[in-house]
């Protein structure tokens, strides 16, 4: 079968980003970016049911800038077949990131579509459950375990409570949680390998989609600073502090 | 105004971040109606029908809702919302499931985990895992928003008198099934509800020794959470883990106790009232944050705190 995963060019994760002195935004200048580490899973996991013969082709889909090839070059080094850019340089918020990926899943028809849960810098977790809802796909978001059989994938979902089980009917929308996997490292061979593999660009345009963004971003600022407290001495101390100066104990 | 809650609950009894959400529905002004979606919860919806500020509660009573599978309560809240002005849900795992899936189902955009309600459609929420605070206007007919409940104090749970009315559609989108749920069982108060919470991290090197955050917590009444280091290293299991990526806190006390203060955990918990750590490296992170901070071998210093309590 043909899995779709999709992949965000973001900030990479070990970058601490900062708002700009105007606060018009966060800072990008000479910040390195990487794929987003819930795509990065995403792809991980489809690579590994395509070992294990379930899945026969990844197509791996970014929607941004032209940049955004360079994630879709690192999904390609990792073991997706294809790529697909959508092209804009609009700032693409979940909804609209949902209806073009629906309108790239009417085209492909895939059997599953794995996406990270959330993006590292938006922070939205909601693109998965919004292409499920515009596709009528079942859903099986914050995945920590996905076994397909036959017309039916397992997924084992990480909640608030621990963990619970849902069977859901193909085609469906999987979103994938850190603990699902842990990726592998693209080898050279295959980095090299991917520069050669296809990769096709369309626009919002091409597919019909109106991306203009429903929400509009203000402002940005950093979060309120705590002031660091003191240290204490010892145990005792700390035991009085709590009782009689934080009253918490 | 009219504003439309998607409650959290197990059928049997509202869950607290229903009262929190309630509490940012009150922030944003207007006529406040929780829908209750499951199977056999006449006893949740009456509990709803007392939350102050509450003017209405309407139930959905069917199997299809029984495990409130996103899939089936998503096409309930897009119908009954069409109606309102707002559409709010707790950023639990539930909220973040089926909320982005009603909105969709809308044609309107979903703010997430809003920590501030600035005006009737601007709102604050943190991006970047809290290192960004980002203000956001809506331009929807319908907002759909999720909330970060330890960002508003719960209402009164008790006190209120909505009239219930039972709604009858049932919506079973057929395409998904419950199996099963493994819950963690424990006599501890829940993560995100308890007034106090002891966490170990990679400090505490291994999974026996958190024998001892357990007697700590308690003596305290307190919860266990852990950082994403311990889960990571198989110390607990990962509903243990406070962090962005695992439980958002804000307990009155928060002990932290071989955590060195990752980012992705103080997100988890900085907005804690009173923050105590105790790490042998006096340089960790953590203290930068930390009320009171200890020095010391935690092997030490946790069983004499605990024998001094």
């Amino acid at each position: 079968m043909k899995v779709l995963v999709a992949v965000k060019r973001v900030v990479d994760y070990n970058v601490k980003v900062r708002p700009k002195s105007d606060g018009t935004g966060v800072d990008l200048n000479n910040v390195k970016m990487a794929i987003n580490p819930f795509c990065e899973i995403a792809i991980e996991e489809a690579v590994r049911l395509k070992e294990k013969g379930v899945v026969t082709e990844i197509v791996a889909v970014s929607i941004g800038a032209k940049v955004c090839q360079e994630q879709i070059r690192t999904a390609l080094a990792l073991g997706a077949d294809r790529g697909i850019l959508v092209e804009t340089d609009v700032e693409v918020q979940p909804l609209a990131i949902a209806k073009l990926l629906k309108a790239v899943v009417d085209k492909e028809e895939p059997k599953m579509v794995i996406l990270g849960k959330q993006a590292i810098d938006g922070d939205n977790n909601q693109t998965g459950q919004m292409l499920a809802a515009l596709t009528g796909m079942s859903q099986g978001t914050f995945a920590s375990e996905v076994v397909v059989e036959g017309d039916t994938v397992t997924v084992t979902r990480e909640v608030d409570s621990g963990s619970q089980v849902v069977k859901l009917n193909l085609p469906a929308v999987v979103t994938t949680d850190l603990r699902l996997n842990e990726p592998r490292y693209a080898s050279l061979p295959n980095i090299m390998k991917a520069k050669k593999k296809p990769l096709d660009t369309m626009t919002p345009e091409d597919l019909g989609v109106d991306v203009t963004p429903r929400v509009t971003t203000l402002k940005v600022e950093p979060p309120a600073e705590r002031q660091a407290g003191i240290k204490v001495a010892d145990v005792a101390e700390l035991v009085d502090k709590l009782k009689n100066e934080a009253k918490v104990i | 105004m009219s504003i439309l809650i998607l409650a959290e609950h197990d059928n049997a009894s509202i869950k607290g971040a229903t009262l929190n959400t309630v509490a940012a529905a009150k922030a944003i002004g207007g006529d406040i109606t929780v829908l209750v979606a499951g199977e056999a919860c006449g006893a949740a919806a009456e509990a709803a029908a007392k939350i102050e500020g509450v003017s209405k509660v309407l139930v959905a009573d069917n199997a299809a809702y029984g495990h409130q599978l996103a899939e089936n309560v998503s096409l309930l809240v897009a119908e009954l919302g069409k109606d309102y002005a707002y559409i709010l849900a707790p950023a639990t795992t539930n909220g973040k499931n089926t909320l982005p899936r009603a909105a969709a189902l809308l044609d309107v955009a979903q703010i997430s985990e809003i920590i501030s309600v600035e005006s009737a459609d601007t709102f604050k929420r943190p991006i970047y895992a809290g290192n960004v605070i980002a203000t956001v206007q809506s331009s929807d007919a319908i907002k759909v928003i999720t909330v970060r409940t330890t960002a508003f104090d719960a209402v009164a749970a008790e006190g209120g008198s909505a009239s219930v009315e039972a709604v009858a559609s049932a919506h079973d989108a057929g395409n998904s099934s419950y199996v099963r749920e493994e819950v963690a069982k424990s006599d501890r108060p829940e993560l995100t509800a308890a007034s106090i919470v002891v966490s170990g991290g990679r400090g505490m090197q291994n999974g026996d020794n958190f024998a001892m955050l357990y007697s700590l917590a308690d003596k305290l009444g307190a919860a266990v959470g852990a950082s994403r280091a311990a889960v990571d290293a198989g110390f607990v299991p990962n509903d243990m883990q406070v962090g962005q990526t695992g439980k958002i806190v804000a307990p009155g006390l928060y002990i932290a106790v071989g955590i060195s203060g990752a980012i992705q955990h103080l997100a988890g918990m900085k907005d804690s009232k009173v923050i105590v750590a105790i790490n042998k490296d006096e340089d960790a992170p953590i203290f930068q944050v930390a009320d009171y901070g200890l020095v010391a071998d935690l092997f030490d210093a946790v069983p004499e705190l605990d024998s001094s309590l």
